[in-house]
């Protein structure tokens, strides 16, 4: 049989379809799920972002039931609304998954982060960091002459304002939780 | 004999025999010892000794898709853990339950890079519907049952149990199946009432329906399969399927269009093109089907039966979604649609199987026959005619050029006849899965499918089937290529064939010999039925070298990322036919 005459670069196809056919634009959800809390739980559930390219903002993880052996996860993650369906009903079918609740779309819901600031400095700049540390609620719970350990609660967005504040006053390290959050209201 | 006491190695073996295991696929190594020890002292569960444990892996995907029952698997540690990993991706991909046994370290070894020692259930997170590390004795029988559980509820899938070897030899109590931890992975199996209410009205009004159909029915058995007959005879509704799916709906059928998909008959994939009802049934909208999803079936409204629910929407939206098994929403769907009155649109029907006709009548199949050199589409359609009444014929393939001319010209006219690997697409699958299917039904007729390049990876298992008398025929189209490789270089890379020439070849007939089986070779268009009969009638393995035409191409194809009515067909691969309109598209 005669070969076919096609030039290099002819083609724009390949053995994969290449564009991504998701739309444009990306929400962000923030995702409770209870899992059994069993070896390699969280392994499963990070590795089922990994492995299918998901986003994680940030990831909060402990047991919240020790005599049922259950554990919570609470991600923030971004993505078109087709994607955030799919990681849902990937996480649903995961064996040792029990629920998952996306709050964001379930209503009303609190959100808060616990972050830890370490800010170094004297004089004037020592001053301010304590004066907006009042302002914003942050607790000193370590102090030196030179330095203050601030401890924060409260929406993402808010540690983020006071980390900004704090940068130039001497913030040197800083520890955050990621997020933690419930639906409000009695269900 | 409620909860017993006894070994962790022990335990195996009795959960196995609890769960109706009759066959094992393994291969022996230090930390599973104690169970090879136990299935030495017993008779109840036949272990098949493969020669690579990625062999036992395909062995036991053969033996379940020809049974409906899992496969089971038994490897050791480390090495023989890891070889296991292809043919778990595989089972995972394709939907197969598989449980694997893998001999672990013993547990206070772990993590010290003791000899012999991988992260086993890190490896196969991944490539498993679940695994499980047990640490535990006490725990271990309890997990193999629910293993078994999850690999055979909802969408099947392979698990792995890694088991340490002082929990192998360790005393502890035995949990018995039926109360076993199992009640927490319970997926749904029935479809909502008002979605399969809606699938019928659609049914009712639609012009030109199309039930393109999947693994999923054959998946969730018997009943599926025998209910998806009845809805497409009392409907009329032309059915297709996905390379998964073939036997679900009989080749013979009336209302069959053939495969769809990127090597798909023409008829089937205009019709999924043009269609305005499509009704999934147990498939997945895989961009093999699919082709270029923007323009994939532009005009029809879509219903998605899928008992997994991440299935539904991925890839394609649909306008009605059904969670449930196959077998349970056919049920529905028939009941509610009977009780309805019955309705379809007669003449809608009517002009789109005109329609149908005249799409079929493009014989997309056609090539041109040599009378000097076999051609691959016309030694399986020989086989085809020499075989096709033996209702006991069993195909397998391995992956290429050769599995997608299997697919378009053999027929299948049951469910579990048909095994190939789909999803993965893994070469070196055809023959350990011939030697599954094989062990699960020693009198029937065996044939592997393969291509040259594929045979070679997995060859070794050729000693198995002869140490278990397996009469296995390895029918072997062999182009001397990586043909399915070569053809896409032809088509999109300019004629450049970077390595996919088969270089020296074995001798496929003192290869043969040299593993006890009977070698035939065969050449010459008109040698071809007497060879082919000579490989059926004898009683024992064969390898079948049959050399083909070198560089066919293998049409109908729709080229990634073009749309389904833009396929490329046998007669458009002169110079000039590529020349005008289809240039744009290659
Ligand atoms: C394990 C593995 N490696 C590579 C590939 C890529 N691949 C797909 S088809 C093919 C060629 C197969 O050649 P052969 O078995 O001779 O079949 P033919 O296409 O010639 O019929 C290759 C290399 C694959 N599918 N699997
Ligand atoms: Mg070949």
């Amino acid at each position: 049989m005669s070969p076919l005459k096609i030039k290099k670069g002819t083609s724009k196809h390949s053995a994969y379809d290449l564009k991504d056919p998701n739309g444009d634009y990306i929400e962000r959800h923030t995702l409770a799920c209870v899992v059994d809390n069993e070896a390699g739980v969280l392994a499963r559930v990070i590795g089922l972002f990994s492995g299918r390219g998901y986003n994680i903002e940030s990831l909060t993880v402990a047991e919240v039931d020790h005599e049922g052996h259950r554990s919570r996860i609470t991600v923030v993650t971004t993505g078109t609304p087709a994607v955030i369906a799919q990681i849902k009903s990937q996480l649903e079918r995961m064996v040792p998954v029990y629920r998952v609740h996306d709050l964001t779309e379930e209503g009303a819901s609190v959100e808060r982060e616990l972050a830890l600031f370490k800010v170094a400095g004297t004089g004037n700049d020592r001053i301010e960091a304590l004066r907006l540390a009042e302002i914003f609620r942050a607790n000193v719970v370590d102090s030196t002459l030179e330095s203050f350990v601030f401890e924060m609660t409260g929406h993402s967005e808010k540690i983020d304002a006071f980390a900004d504040l704090m940068r130039p006053l001497g913030l040197i390290e800083q520890a955050r939780t990621g997020v933690a959050a419930l639906s409000r209201g009695k269900e | 004999m409620a909860n017993k006491q006894m070994t962790g190695a022990e335990m195996v073996v009795q959960a196995l025999i609890d769960q109706g295991v009759d066959t094992v696929f393994g291969y022996p190594g230090g930390a599973v010892l104690p169970i090879y020890d136990e299935i030495f002292q017993q008779s109840k569960i036949n272990h098949i000794l493969v020669r690579h444990e990625q062999g036992a892996t395909h062995a036991a995907e053969g033996y379940a898709r020809s049974t409906g029952k899992p496969g089971v698997v038994l490897v050791t540690s480390g090495p023989g853990a890891t070889n296991a990993v292809t043919g778990m991706t595989d089972a995972l991909l394709d939907s197969i339950p598989m449980i694997v046994l893998t001999g672990q370290v013993p547990t206070f070894m772990i993590g010290n890079d003791a000899f012999q020692e991988a992260d086993t259930v890190g490896i196969t997170r991944p490539c498993s519907k679940h695994n499980w590390l047990v640490k535990d004795t006490d725990q271990l029988s309890d997990v193999i049952h629910q293993a078994f559980h999850v690999a055979t509820s909802g969408r099947p899938g392979p698990v792995l149990i890694d088991i340490p070897k002082d929990v192998q030899f360790a005393k502890g109590t035995y949990t018995p199946k039926k109360e076993a931890h199992t009640k927490h992975y319970s997926p749904k199996v029935k479809g909502d009432i008002e979605r399969i209410t809606e699938l019928a009205e659609l049914m009712e009004k639609a012009e030109r329906p199309i039930l393109y159909t999947g693994g999923g029915v054959i998946n969730s058995g018997d009943s599926a399969t025998a209910l998806l007959r009845e809805l497409a005879k009392e409907t009329g509704f032309p059915v297709t399927s996905t390379l998964m799916g073939l036997g679900a709906y009989p080749a013979s059928g009336p209302q069959w269009l053939g495969m769809l998909g990127m090597h798909g008959l023409y008829e089937a994939n205009m019709a999924m093109h043009d269609c305005d009802l499509m009704i999934n049934i147990g498939a997945r909208f895989d961009d093999r089907i699919t082709g270029r999803v923007d323009a994939f079936s532009p005009h029809s409204k879509k219903a998605h039966i899928d008992i997994d629910p991440s299935s539904i929407n991925k890839i394609i939206h649909v306008d009605v979604p059904i969670v449930g098994d196959v077998a349970h929403v056919l049920e529905d769907l028939l009941r509610i649609w009977k009780s309805r009155g019955r309705k379809t649109d007669k003449e809608g029907l009517a002009k789109w199987s005109k329609k149908i006709e005249e799409w079929r009548a493009k014989r997309c199949l056609s090539y041109k026959n040599s009378e000097t050199i076999i051609k691959p589409q016309y030694a399986l359609q020989r086989l085809e005619a020499l075989t096709k009444d033996r209702k006991d014929r069993f195909i397998t393939t391995e992956v290429g050029q050769h599995q997608m001319w299997a697919a378009q010209y053999l027929g299948f006219e049951e469910p579990n006849h048909w095994m190939t690997s789909g999803g993965l697409g893994t070469m070196g699958y055809g023959l350990p899965a011939s030697v599954g299917v094989q062990v699960a039904h020693p009198d029937a007729l065996v044939i592997n499918v393969a291509g040259e390049a594929s045979w070679l990876m997995n060859m070794q298992e050729m000693g198995t089937a002869r140490q278990y008398n397996l009469p296995i025929k390895q029918f072997i189209l062999n182009n001397e290529r990586l043909g399915m490789v070569r053809q896409w270089q032809q088509l999109l890379h300019g004629n450049r064939y970077s390595h996919s020439w088969s270089e020296a070849l074995p001798d496929f007939v003192v290869l043969a010999q040299a593993f006890g089986a009977k070698g035939i070779k065969c050449t010459d268009p008109s040698d071809l039925d007497d060879a082919i009969m000579e490989m059926i009638k004898f009683d024992g393995p064969v390898v079948f070298d049959c050399g083909v035409e070198k560089h066919e191409n293998c049409y109908p194809m729709i080229p990634s990322g073009a749309p389904h009515n833009e396929m490329l067909m046998g007669e458009d691969t002169g110079e000039d036919a590529i020349g005008s309109s289809g240039a744009v598209m290659v």
